[in-house]
């Protein structure tokens, strides 16, 4: 039966929606529900199947599609790509549950749910042009839900978001073509499957120019500076639960992608490249949390910092070590939960005044004293305070980073606590003092469908920042195995040695301990 | 005293005319009966015409299996060439006919649907195109071409309103100027190899080592613009909006369709050899034909306000992109070219059908074309299942996987990155972005913008048959589940193709 899980997974939300077309709209929502919990829970039994010690692909799946061009359906995950499924599913789940009254309530539900099945798609398909199709495929849901329920520059921000994105894939699709090929050349057979890149050592200029045409694609989904421009407007027009999937997990899809796709294929490009990707990584995390600062708007301001925390996780991915990329694994998950519940907070927010200027608000602390909670814990843990789940993620990268340059770790950890300062400024703005605006003395507290939501995110946010080993382990097991490849396939010298061996730090860990 | 020639019947293979001469005897069948009986539904003419492009694609078929034995016959003094672009190119033609012409059968009552001689124009037009594709000799492409074409302004300016008067004079006039230049470029090549059978141009001229290079340079010309006119390569193409703009909608779709096959085998065979004989002049050419078609079709459908005339330019753009694997050449490309084309077809005419079924009887106030953008404002909300599939159709153009027109499209730029053509394929992938923009707003105006004043919700369906929803539905399934026969489609293209030589 689990041989099929990811199938199941994948396909199951798409089926549920186009059955939910018969469903009346009264029922819909509760209907979109069920369905996202029962995902949640298959979510949650391919976890439970998981097997923890393994690093490779588990549930893997196989499907001729079009065996003359080497295009096969073929699916399978490990302990990377396993967390950020879970968390589509689990985000799905209780944005649906926790949805506010919204005109046309059917079309959203059916939209989610199809853009569900895009999101598990890409991080469980292991051929190039399926994880292209469900890659391009998520654009639409998210074109509709920004364009249709959004603000007013819904329709600017919807086409913009679409187009940005669809150019940069486009390159990306070149450059599938362009491996496709060579692994042909050098083979005599077509195959788009990851697996089979994988083995393939290319030469170091080669590697250089297929970097740079993944780089696109990934760049701008991530959105990493200068490809950012598109993520403001977006959040700052779509719908709350458009704010939430995109935060949460349509931008992991490009860090994913470059842990996936990047570093295992070009490992010398990887390393050619890592100060510049660092560097801009930096100019990310310092020029976003700026610009955040000077925002009016509280969602505009938690947009930009979660590009600004996007930058954290490009600087663990290109660590190119374990410590740095399992941490910045780890921290994909933890921005996942962490502004994706900014998101919700800010929405809550907005539902009940219909603005989202900070200067509207002030002293909510006094009327609204569990909101004002759970934000500051969210807070909290977006700056990245000790025994969070940001923090660990945050750590590691940093670690990892710090193997590689002293002082460009330095800067970045600096600008991240000095991040802090916009983070609880706009805090204080908004929930300490006294209430000076009369709408503000009667806002009713979180309620019952909202704290379903939030809840869950607080007990997650402190349980795995406590405790990180049951998400961590299955992690750096795949990262191990990852880290070796690249090591094994490096072609220069100065990326065999930027690219440290795991397996000779563990033996000489255990020889210490022997020792 | 002359000798009497002895032809044995069965050296003619007088088999291989079978395919282009059923449309004709059906033509004239029509002729007859309206002879006997006039009168007549036009049901009875769409039936009929549906039941001789069976026979004809029966014929095809059969065309194909002995094509898969025996490979490439000649036949009728070696006139006929029955190859794989042949068979392959007739299959389009005739598949696309019998999708459109369930088309005439709307539920407003259309001016030319009610004469037969519609019918048999349109059969006769396709049995030119038929011959024009199934020869290597210029005359008999010349006079497939002529007979297709006459017929096809004739059936344009049926359409019986002031556009498509002006339409129809306008195709006729470039069609003549193209024609013109055809037969001049057909000139030099006899002139200059004594021959008018392709190939043995192509013979000559390596014989000779292409020493009068000059002469070859200006049969290419003439060649090439008149391709340009038929292909609405830009700067040839100043036509086509005006003609699709002034023809019915299903009419404007099967024109983006039918007669560009016809008109990209003769190029291929024309061109190929010539490109491949290392005229580095000929190459740069149409490089600079491809990448500007592309270009600037798409920028110039940017700014379109009407739905038929965006769609209109977005064919010229698919054309350019297109006429890219007469470029590359490689035998990956030409068959690129017909997978793209075949995966095409379904889109487009779907598309051009939507637009067909919206179509009213007389232009409402306030209104500044039959399709203008703000008539399918707010459509999801009026007619919901035909803006999903409009937009599924609009996706498809655009390129986005995994609908029909994507695999298309990642074939050819394929081919081109396999042909070391890395910057084409880069200026064919980012081409198809700047598309994505003008597909994009139709989908914005169906479902993000608010239904006009007025519209009572009927406008956008308001010529829709069973019939007419039977060819969108059946376009609406090839273009969601194209990747399930795609691997079948490729290795039936690639065969024919690569046993044809190409």
């Amino acid at each position: 039966m689990l041989d099929n899980i990811l199938s199941i997974l994948i396909f199951f939300p798409a089926l549920a929606a186009i059955l939910g077309f018969v469903v009346d709209k009264n029922s819909i929502r509760t209907y979109g529900v069920a369905v996202a919990t029962i995902e949640f829970a298959l979510s949650l039994l391919l976890w439970f199947f998981f097997d923890n010690s393994a690093s490779g692909m588990q549930f893997m799946e196989h499907i001729a599609l079009v065996p003359v061009f080497g295009i096969n359906y073929i699916v399978g995950v490990d302990g990377i790509s396993l967390f950020i499924i879970i968390l589509a599913a689990f985000f799905t789940m209780i944005g649906i549950a926790s949805l506010t009254d919204t005109k046309n309530v059917k079309n959203m539900i059916i939209t989610l749910l199809f853009l569900q099945m895009t999101m598990v798609g890409v991080f469980a398909s292991l051929d190039a042009i399926v994880f292209y199709v469900f890659w391009e495929l998520s654009l639409v849901p998210m074109l509709y839900i920004i364009g249709a329920w959004g603000g007013p520059l819904r329709i600017y921000a919807s086409v913009k978001f679409f187009l940005y994105t669809f150019a940069g894939s486009l390159v990306m699709l070149v450059g599938i073509l362009v491996m496709a090929y060579l692994y042909y050349q050098t083979t005599g057979q077509w195959s788009f499957a990851i697996l089979d890149w994988h083995r393939l050592v290319l030469p170091e200029n080669y590697q250089l120019w297929l970097f740079v045409a993944f780089f696109f694609g990934f760049a701008i989904k991530v959105p990493m500076f200068p490809f950012h421009t598109w993520l403001p407007y977006a959040h700052g027009q779509a719908p709350t639960i458009g704010s939430v999937i995109l935060a949460a997990i349509l931008l992991k899809m490009g860090t994913y992608a470059f842990v996936r796709f990047s570093l295992p294929m070009f490992p010398d490009a990887s390393v050619y490249f890592m100060f510049p990707i660092a560097i801009l990584a930096i100019i990310m995390i310092i020029y976003t949390a700026m610009v955040a600062y000077a925002q009016k708007d509280i969602k505009q301001l938690v947009a930009y910092s979660s590009v600004s925390h996007m930058g954290v996780i490009i600087l663990g991915t290109f660590a190119l070590n374990i410590e740095g990329i399992s941490g910045s694994i780890f921290l994909m998950i933890a921005h996942g939960v962490v502004s994706g519940a900014l998101f919700f907070l800010v929405g809550v927010i907005y539902d009940r005044r219909n603005t989202k200027l900070m200067s509207e608000f002030g002293g909510l602390a006094h009327v609204m004293p569990r909101f004002a909670t759970i934000f500051g814990i969210m807070i909290m843990a977006s700056v990245g305070m000790p025994l969070t789940i940001n923090f660990v993620g945050e750590f590691l990268s940093l670690l990892g980073f710090y193997q590689q340059s002293h002082i460009l770790t330095i800067i970045a950890g600096i600008a991240i606590i000095v991040g802090a300062i916009y983070m609880l400024s706009a805090y204080k703005k908004m929930f300490f003092g006294k209430v000076t605006k009369e709408e503000n003395k009667n806002l009713p507290d979180v309620n019952k469908r909202e704290l379903i939501a939030l809840v869950p995110l607080v007990i997650i946010t402190i349980w795995l920042g406590i405790y990180p080993k049951p998400v961590l382990g299955p992690i750096s097991n795949s990262v191990e195995s990852l880290v070796s490849l690249m090591h094994e396939k490096a072609v220069t010298k100065e990326a065999k040695a930027r690219i440290p061996n795991p397996s000779t730090l563990i033996i000489r860990t255990t020889a210490q301990e022997a020792y | 005293m002359l000798e009497p020639v002895n032809i044995s019947l069965e050296s003619l293979n007088l088999m291989t005319l079978a395919p282009m001469l059923v449309p004709i005897v059906g033509a004239l069948l029509i002729l007859i009966i309206d002879f006997f009986k006039s009168e007549q539904d036009r049901s009875l003419y769409v039936m009929l015409s549906l039941l001789i492009l069976g026979i004809d694609f029966i014929f095809l078929i059969e065309s194909a299996e002995i094509f898969t034995e025996n490979g490439t016959i000649m036949g009728v003094f070696d006139v006929m060439l029955i190859d794989g672009l042949a068979i392959l190119s007739q299959f389009i033609i005739v598949g696309a006919s019998m999708l459109f012409i369930p088309l005439a059968l709307s539920q407003k009552r259309f001016h030319e649907f009610s004469y037969p001689e519609f019918f048999a124009l349109f059969l006769f037009m396709i049995g030119g195109f038929q011959f024009m594709v199934a020869t290597d000799n210029l005359i008999l492409i010349f006079v497939g071409l002529e007979t297709a074409s006459l017929a096809l302004y004739t059936l344009i300016a049926m359409h019986n309103r002031d556009k498509s008067f002006e339409a129809a004079v306008k195709y006729f006039t470039m069609g003549a100027l193209a024609a013109g230049f055809f037969s001049f470029g057909s000139m030099v090549f006899y002139a200059l190899t004594g021959s008018i059978e392709i190939n043995q141009i192509a013979q000559v001229l390596q014989a000779n080592n292409y020493e009068n290079i000059e002469f070859v340079l200006i049969g290419v010309v003439f060649m090439l613009a008149s391709f340009g006119f038929k292909l609405s390569i830009v700067p040839f193409h100043t036509w086509a909006p005006d003609v699709y703009e002034g023809s019915s909608a299903a009419m404007a779709g099967y024109m983006s369709i039918v007669p560009k096959i016809a008109a990209f085998v003769v190029a291929m065979r024309l061109f190929e050899f010539l490109i491949q004989s290392g005229i580095i002049w000929l190459e740069v050419i149409l490089y600079a034909l491809v990448v500007i078609t592309m270009t600037m079709a798409n920028i110039w459908a940017l700014v379109q306000t009407d739905v038929k005339r965006m769609l209109a330019y977005s064919s010229i753009s698919h054309a350019g992109f297109v006429m890219a694997a007469i470029l590359i050449g490689t035998t990956q490309a030409n068959s690129a070219l017909f997978l793209y084309w075949i995966l095409f077809s379904f889109t487009n005419l779907g598309s051009f059908s939507m637009l067909w079924i919206s179509r009213q009887k007389n232009l409402p106030a306030g209104q500044s074309s039959d399709h203008s953008y703000n008539k399918f404002a707010g459509m999801v909300k009026t007619a919901p299942i035909a803006a999903s599939i409009m937009a599924l159709f609009m996706l498809s153009l655009a390129g986005l996987p995994p609908f029909a027109l994507f695999w298309g499209k990642m074939y050819m730029i394929s081919s081109a990155v396999t042909a070391d053509f890395i910057v084409l394929a880069l200026i064919m992938a980012l081409n198809s972005a700047i598309a994505a923009y003008y597909y994009l707003k139709l989908i914005v105006y169906m479902f993000m913008k608010e239904p006009m004043k007025g519209s009572d919700g009927n406008v956008s369906v308001t010529n829709a048959t069973l019939s007419l929803k039977t060819i969108i539905g059946f376009a609406a399934v090839g273009t969601i589940f194209a990747f399930l026969i795609l691997n079948t489609l490729l290795e039936f293209i690639t065969a024919f193709v690569y046993g044809s030589g190409y």
